[in-house]
């Protein structure tokens, strides 16, 4: 929260850059609070570790590191944003209490695959299991999402100058 | 950074262990946390911190960008692969249950396999990614 508080109060980039990267190392070791260590994994290495070089490297290619102090008056945006988290947190008061067995969410297909994993699969990791067997298929959207974004990034910045300047010559 | 001593021997240190601990997270994804996806991950990332270490050019001999766009292709081929072949089986796209003659076998198998997609495509997508980045520079 002060993290965040930070993030935006700052006008260096590089410090907001390392601040991120920071946030991402603490948002990790909440989801490891919450046994959701996978998701831990993938926010320490993508969110703090991965990102923060991007956007690092990127800073370096800037001329100037610091953001100008904007002009307009935040007063609207403020109203907006704080109307709109109290309806978020409006719409949150209907919802079922945190671990409650009797949620939607744990009676539609998730007992079965609880009941169903060790014999049908036989692996002890449920989660892998639902990911990588019972939603193979939405794995392997994510999987060509990941594809996608590569391919995207070389067709935009993989080519060097020099080989543009051999294409033109060509 | 070559000549910052303390950054390269730590890093000499740890990017071992990094890389190891990818392919633990990798092929122990079955039984413990993790797989092919937050292994690519962490790969990438060791990685990664060899590239910033020790300079890019260091790093594209070791893993040429040539070699990194064969190896996201293949990694989607894989994935993709093992659907075709439960289907030339006689089953569903990505029913591993007639891989093998064991149903559970089959799933064992065909969960590694496609662990294994995800992983070298997240790896070599990250890493090629930081690659375009990083190269703009010059």
């Amino acid at each position: 929260m002060i993290t965040a508080i930070a993030i935006v109060r700052l006008r260096s980039l590089y410090a907001v850059a390392m601040l991120t990267g920071i946030y991402s190392l603490l948002s990790a070791s909440v989801f490891v609070v919450l046994d959701a260590v996978d998701v831990a994994f993938t926010e320490a290495a993508v969110g703090a570790g991965f990102s923060t070089v991007l956007m690092l490297s990127t800073l370096a290619l800037l001329p100037s590191h610091t953001e100008k102090r904007p002009r307009h008056r935040p007063v609207l945006p403020l109203i907006v944003v704080i109307a709109t988290g109290l309806v978020l947190v409006y719409g949150t008061l209907d919802m079922p209490h945190w671990g409650d067995p009797d949620a939607p969410v744990h009676k539609h297909v998730a007992p079965y695959y609880l009941d169903a994993s060790p014999s049908e699969i036989g692996i002890p990791n449920v989660v892998t299991s639902v990911l990588a067997s019972y939603r193979a298929y939405d794995t392997l959207g994510e999987v060509t999402v990941i594809f996608t974004a590569g391919v995207g990034v070389l067709v935009l910045l993989g080519r060097r100058r020099g080989r543009r300047k051999e294409d033109t010559k060509k | 950074m070559r000549h910052l001593l303390v950054l390269r021997v730590v890093a000499k240190l740890l990017i071992p262990l990094v890389l190891l601990f990818a392919l633990y997270v990798q092929f122990h994804g079955e039984y413990g946390p993790g797989g092919g996806f937050q292994a690519g991950v962490i790969f990438a990332a060791g990685f990664i911190l060899y590239a910033l270490v020790f300079e890019l050019e260091t790093a594209q001999t070791v893993a040429p960008p040539a070699l990194l766009r064969g190896l996201m292709a293949t990694g989607m081929l894989i994935y993709a692969g093992v659907g075709i072949g439960s289907l030339l089986f006689g089953g569903h796209f990505l029913d591993y249950n007639v891989l093998l003659d064991d149903p559970v076998q089959g799933q064992h198998l065909g969960i590694i396999l496609i662990e294994l997609g995800v992983g070298i495509t997240v790896a070599s997508t990250l890493i090629i990614i930081f690659y375009s980045f990083v190269g703009r520079r010059r």
